[in-house]
């Protein structure tokens, strides 16, 4: 092809995304919105996958039968928001050989919250309540982006969610009204998730690399500061209903805006965990590959009483 | 020998009336744990009735690249649609 007609390719393709059409997999597409679009719905779907492994961890420990089955029927979900995200990159032209290869090597990145460590089970309700509440205001923009499987696979994503959030708020109500130690235990899982959960959100939008592109292909709606904003404004009013402190003294409600005003993000903080020196970086990304080597004869004996099936039933027929 | 699973197409019937709908993808060894996994994966929340699964290799469809020649036939035959026809606005039931 000429660069004049990829010229006129392009230039039909963006006008289609501006009219609200949606692109699938067949379709013509730039070559950088193929690899932009496997770069950003493989992240999501390692996160969801390594986003199992923090709170794996409690599900033997959950303090009733109630919370075991939630928390059971969370990560199960979390596997299959994995297993959406991992077909529709697929359908890009990558196999999933590939992205798990990517993820193991560390090609591929992974939303650096699971990066941190859950000490005690209030981190269990924090996490639902702050990360999967983040995850919700980052995911229901993009039941509307412009890339078909994507948008429907977040659908799906973001209609189960929100039982996460729910119960992971509902395990922070009963710690709150719980005994004093119980509450300390509630404050101090909110100490350490707060300022993680408002990264979630990418770097400010001076910093943001991606986001012009992104909006105009619909992959962002809002940028990371409005995302951001928005999670604290909905948020401070539920921490005041569980009587807990957000550990922000320059949080306060700003008349003029009508948005919460708060303090300097840390961010070197963030891009020391994004670089790999977070407190579970290598735990998350060895407990990955065993899960992964550790399965491989699981697998492969399943592949091979596939075969021996089928050559079975060809010799009856043939 | 290293063979990955293959690839599978997963169709659910919502509820009886409704046709199957595409739901997905998923990578399962055979049919019958494609099917397994098609409830774990896609009816977690009692979504379906009814599932079917066909290894996505014996999809064919069409290329998007040729729909102009491909759906132009339809383009120019208005006279399929009911509204082409011209009635007085006094004809009822029709």
């Amino acid at each position: 092809m000429s660069t004049n007609e990829i010229k006129n390719l392009e230039e039909i393709f963006e006008a289609k995304i501006a009219r609200d059409e949606k692109i699938e997999p067949k379709d013509w597409m730039p070559e950088k919105y193929r690899k932009t679009h496997i770069r950003q719905i493989s992240q999501h779907a390692h996160s969801e996958i390594v986003g199992m492994l923090p709170e794996g961890n409690w599900i033997t420990r959950a303090p009733s039968l109630r919370r075991k089955v939630a928390l059971l029927a969370k990560v199960q979900d979390e596997a299959g928001h994995g297993l959406y995200l991992y077909s529709a990159c697929e359908t890009l032209g990558i196999s999933r050989e590939e992205l798990y290869e990517q993820l193991h090597s560390g090609k591929a990145k992974y939303s650096s919250i699971f990066n941190y460590p859950t000490l005690t089970w209030a981190d269990i309700g924090a996490i639902g309540w702050l990360v999967d509440g983040a995850a919700i205001i980052n995911q229901v923009p993009l039941c509307n982006t412009s890339f078909g499987p994507y948008a429907r696979a977040m659908v799906r994503v973001c209609k189960e969610e929100s039982f996460h959030q729910r119960q992971g708020y509902e395990i922070m109500m009963t710690l709150c009204n719980g005994t004093q130690e119980q509450k300390d235990m509630a404050q101090d899982a909110l100490n350490r998730w707060w300022w993680p959960s408002l990264m979630m959100f990418g770097p400010t939008d001076e910093e943001s690399t991606h986001t012009a592109q992104s909006m105009k292909w619909k992959l962002k709606r809002k940028t990371n500061d409005e995302l951001r904003q928005q999670f604290i404004d909905q948020t401070v009013p539920q921490a005041d209903i569980l009587g807990l402190k957000i550990p922000d003294d320059n949080l306060k409600y700003n008349n003029d805006t009508g948005h919460y005003d708060f303090g300097e993000i840390d961010w070197s903080e963030f891009w020391q965990v994004v670089k790999g020196h977070g407190k579970c970086n290598k735990e998350r990304l060895n407990a990955r590959k065993n899960a992964w080597e550790n399965g491989k004869w699981v697998r492969e004996a399943a592949m091979a009483y596939a075969d021996k099936q089928h050559q079975r039933k060809t010799k009856q027929t043939g | 020998m290293k063979k990955n699973w293959p690839l599978w197409e997963v169709f659910v019937r919502s509820k009886n009336g409704l046709e199957h709908r595409h739901f997905g993808s998923l990578h399962a060894p055979d049919a019958e744990m494609a099917i397994k996994n098609a409830r774990d994966v896609y009816t977690r929340r009692k979504e379906g009735v009814s599932i079917w699964v066909v290894e996505s290799k014996y999809i064919k469809a069409s290329n998007p690249d040729n729909n102009a020649e491909m759906f132009d036939p339809a383009d120019d035959k208005a006279y399929r649609h009911p509204t082409f026809y011209d009635l007085p606005d006094d004809v009822e039931h029709m």
